[in-house]
């Protein structure tokens, strides 16, 4: 199957919104957390390198929205910024707060949990885009192929931070340690497709979340095989499963900001 | 047999300003006299450090930015000011080697308030005006007092330039942009860029610094221009600043909140109500609406976040 826009019936095109409304959602709160950092990450290479992949995530984030306003879902800056939470798709370990405080005050951000969900996240990202570059979907294939080229540099970056920090004082283990556990917590809901699972994986859109949770795995294995640490395992079922809109009071303030100033006036242009 | 001949200091400085003044670049392992050093440790590490700091109160409008390509544009720029920042304290380490001096002592100096940011990064920002205006004339104002420094003596300093000017003009552009959609917008977007103007006009003026040392009682400019590390004085620049952008906020139906300036035909200059230079004291001594603020969010994360880099130094050794 190899659909475009023209030939889609309902269906098809149901499910095509449902995943890129989990795609486009899940980047938007990636990149906004990771900007939360902005001139506060441990050194300043590291702050300008993690800016640098907080901008490509929005980057990619706009690009989902822009497929979904071409479907007819909305005006793409409509639905990045005016959507109440309980219609938001992304998954709870993207919304998570960095840390205590407010960014704009004087929080207290770990940058443990830091390195771990972007590593984890990254890594997840990755056999979704492996995947989705072989979408039934050309849109999303083409899309995908210019993910790609940019995730491989955040791959390593955060690979490199992983490795490092696991290895070294004790300290750093520790916190990484307590890091990992945090972030798995949350993890259940990220190769999830909530209520659509089947219609998305009935229409070749996308590898099933079974498949995508494997390769993530595979991908993990040697990486941890190294530092003599066993892969997490991903919980069986979430806590709260943001694909179906179930979210925390994390998203709810994380959008107060987000849309702050659009909510000003969202039919004025800026 | 030939006498050794030793070279004196003062043959050494002959030699050293022979060589500026022939416009030559000075390198970093060159022989330089120590008030050429300490000029340029203070110009650079204050360049520096102003760009991060100056991270900060733009920083608060990057997730507030309202459409995804203003975040994704307001995103790059506060990361290139970050790499400005990197770039400037790479500079200035170099020079700081005699010293036995890091960037590590660097953030210490910033956390005392030896090392002084910015006056315009001490200010509070309140709507998404005062991102357009940052971008449009603080940046703008920096290229005019950095594009003077090109050709500096120091060639580090004058290489490093190059590249963050080129990005500066971007960053104009950027806050040129956001500034023309509100001023073409709604009544409430053209009020908001007015407020935001006279919030931050009297910053810009000292954005150049006093016109002589007898207003605040020090000045580098006179050093600077002896090395020619610059030609100009804060006042020249100032007056060039009038001239390119007086005529823009004009342009755009703004007022400049300054019911005295005008230019005056025979000296060919603009006559204007100076700022309050006491309050520029206050502020460059970390005595600002936000500079305990800023200081204090840096410092906090920096110490909070120091596992980390003992950790970095742990592995590599």
């Amino acid at each position: 199957m190899n659909m475009t826009e023209s030939t889609l019936d309902k269906d098809y095109k149901e499910a095509v919104i449902s995943l890129l409304f989990q795609l486009a959602d899940d980047d938007f709160l990636y990149a906004y957390r990771g900007s939360e950092w902005l001139g506060l990450a441990p050194h300043i290479e590291a702050d300008v390198a993690s800016s640098s992949i907080s901008q490509d995530s929005m980057g990619h984030a706009a690009m989902y929205y822009k497929l979904l306003e071409e479907l007819g879902a909305g005006k793409a800056d409509d639905l990045a910024h005016i959507r109440p939470s309980s219609e938001r798709k992304n998954s709870i370990l993207t919304e998570r707060a960095n840390g205590e405080g407010f960014y704009m005050e004087t929080p207290l951000y770990d940058w443990a949990y830091e390195v771990v969900r972007s590593y984890f996240y990254t890594q997840a990202k990755k056999v979704k885009i492996d995947s989705l570059c072989q979408s039934s979907y050309r849109p999303i294939a083409e899309a995908a192929v210019k993910v790609k080229m940019e995730l491989y540099y955040h791959k390593l970056h955060w690979e490199t931070w992983f490795k490092q920090l696991l290895n070294s004082t004790d300290v750093a283990k520790q916190k990484m340690t307590e890091a990992i556990a945090r972030v798995m917590v949350d993890f259940g809901d990220v190769f999830s497709y909530g209520n659509q699972k089947q219609l998305i994986e009935k229409c070749a859109l996308i590898d099933t979340e079974e498949e995508l949770k494997s390769n993530w795995k595979m991908n993990l294995d040697p990486v941890f095989a190294v530092l003599h640490v066993e892969v997490p395992a991903i919980p069986e079922k979430a806590v709260r499963n943001g694909r179906n809109g179930e979210h925390t009071k994390d998203l709810d303030e994380a959008l107060l900001t987000l849309s702050e100033v659009y909510n000003e006036d969202p039919v004025a242009i800026w | 047999m030939t006498p050794i001949h030793t070279v004196t200091d003062d043959e050494l400085l002959a030699n050293f300003m022979e060589r500026i003044e022939a416009g030559e670049k000075i390198e970093a392992d060159d022989w330089m006299p120590e008030e050429y050093r300490v000029t340029l440790i203070k110009l650079i590490s204050m360049h520096g450090i102003s760009e991060i700091m100056g991270a900060l109160p733009e920083k608060e409008w990057v997730p507030r930015a309202p459409s995804l390509s203003r975040k994704l544009g307001i995103m790059s720029k506060v990361q290139d000011e970050m790499g400005h920042g990197q770039l400037l304290l790479r500079v200035t380490e170099d020079l700081l080697l005699p010293y036995g001096k890091n960037r590590g002592d660097l953030m210490q100096d910033l956390f005392k308030g030896d090392l002084k940011f910015h006056n315009v990064f001490h200010m509070e920002t309140k709507t998404w005006a005062d991102a357009g205006i940052i971008g449009w004339l603080v940046d703008g104002a920096a290229i005019i007092t950095q594009t003077n420094m090109l050709k500096a003596s120091y060639g580090p300093y004058a290489r490093a330039l190059q590249r963050i000017c080129a990005e500066e003009v971007f960053h104009a552009q950027h806050g040129e942009s956001i500034i023309m959609a509100l001023a073409e917008g709604t009544d409430e977007q053209k009020a908001m860029i007015q407020e935001a103007l006279n919030r931050w006009w009297e910053s810009l003026l000292m954005f150049f610094g006093p016109a002589s040392k007898e207003t605040t009682g020090s000045s580098k400019q006179d050093l600077t221009i002896k090395y020619k590390i610059r030609t100009k004085t804060n006042e020249d620049f100032r007056q060039i600043f009038f001239d390119k952008y007086i005529p823009r906020i004009l342009a755009l139906g703004l007022t400049i909140p300054d019911p005295t300036i005008r230019f005056d035909e025979e000296s060919r200059l603009w006559t204007y109500q100076q700022p309050d230079w006491e309050e520029f004291k206050k502020i460059i001594k970390n005595k600002g609406p936000r500079s305990q603020a800023r200081l204090n969010l840096r410092k906090t994360s920096y110490e909070y976040n120091a596992w980390v880099r003992d950790a970095l130094s742990a592995t590599v050794t």
